[in-house]
């Protein structure tokens, strides 16, 4: 069917988003976005090269442990940034200083 | 080409043209939308790639449930005025070039490679019931302390999340 290395490139192109997101959005909601964004990445590649060893399934259940993570990492995040805008009224995380100096 | 190969390059084009548009708009709930229609992207390419269960897990898990968390998030992050969440790119001229860098150092790494010719299909039929028996004799332990971690979390984030409290009041429920 399809050769794996446009797998490899699709993700090598969604990891480098996810990585130009968390660093240029000014948003701790579009952070985590970017986050998920490298997670699913990585994820792709897992799954693309499980294909090589039909016999086990050791690749998926690394995919599936990792969307696992994730969930909690976003359900987590999401409530820490709900405190901080209740507590701070912005989501920018640049405009939170208090630690600073 | 047969059909399979036209679908996958579908969903490839697709996938990465919505990531891109995530890092283009700057309304925040467009961004969230772009981003489920490249999660579903993946979760085809998935499909495709002979795991069924991981497709179906991100559909369920992203599509319907960190989707809907973020779209609350957006919500309730957003002041009250009627106007969207819009989000200002700082420090583009930094994330450009690392994202840029970043991304030709991979696809040289991926590329340098010399890989099989194809993805093949599994070569034993039930591939949801293998997965079953695997994650209940071989990944016993991971998986019940993903199932303690998701609690963990979970109950952590209600609570976190629970405390409403108004400027100059006490903590309360």
């Amino acid at each position: 069917m399809f050769p794996i290395e446009h797998v490899l490139v699709l993700s090598a192109l969604l990891f480098s988003v996810g990585l130009m997101i968390v660093i240029m959005k000014r948003n701790a909601i579009m952070i985590l976005l970017g986050v998920e964004l490298m997670l699913n990445a990585s994820n792709l590649n897992l799954v693309a090269f499980n294909t090589f060893h039909p016999g086990s399934l050791d690749g998926q259940f690394f995919a599936l442990f990792v969307i696992i993570v994730a969930v909690c990492e976003a359900a987590v995040g999401l409530a820490i940034v709900l405190r901080a805008y209740q507590h701070y009224n912005t989501s920018a995380p640049d405009q939170i200083t208090e630690l600073k100096d | 080409m047969n059909i399979a190969s036209t679908i996958f390059y579908f969903l490839e084009a697709v996938a990465a043209l919505a990531a891109i548009g995530i890092l283009i708009v700057r309304n925040v709930f467009y961004a969230a939308l772009l981003l489920l229609i490249t999660l579903l992207c993946i979760a085809g390419i998935y499909v495709l790639s002979f795991a069924e269960f991981i497709a179906v897990t991100q559909i369920l898990v992203y599509a319907g449930g960190i989707l809907v968390l973020i779209i609350f998030g957006i919500m309730l992050t957003s002041r009250i005025s009627g106007k969207p969440l819009m989000v200002s790119n700082k420090y583009w001229f930094v994330a450009i070039p690392a994202g840029g860098f970043f991304f030709v150092l991979l696809v040289n790494l991926f590329l340098k490679q010399s890989y099989a010719s194809s993805v093949s299909a599994p070569a034993s039929g039930n591939t949801i019931q293998r997965m079953g028996v695997s994650l209940m004799r071989d990944f016993i332990l991971p998986f019940e302390v993903a199932g303690i971690l998701l609690l963990v979390a979970l109950i952590g984030a209600a609570i976190t999340a629970s405390f409403m409290k108004k400027r100059g009041e006490d903590v309360s429920h």
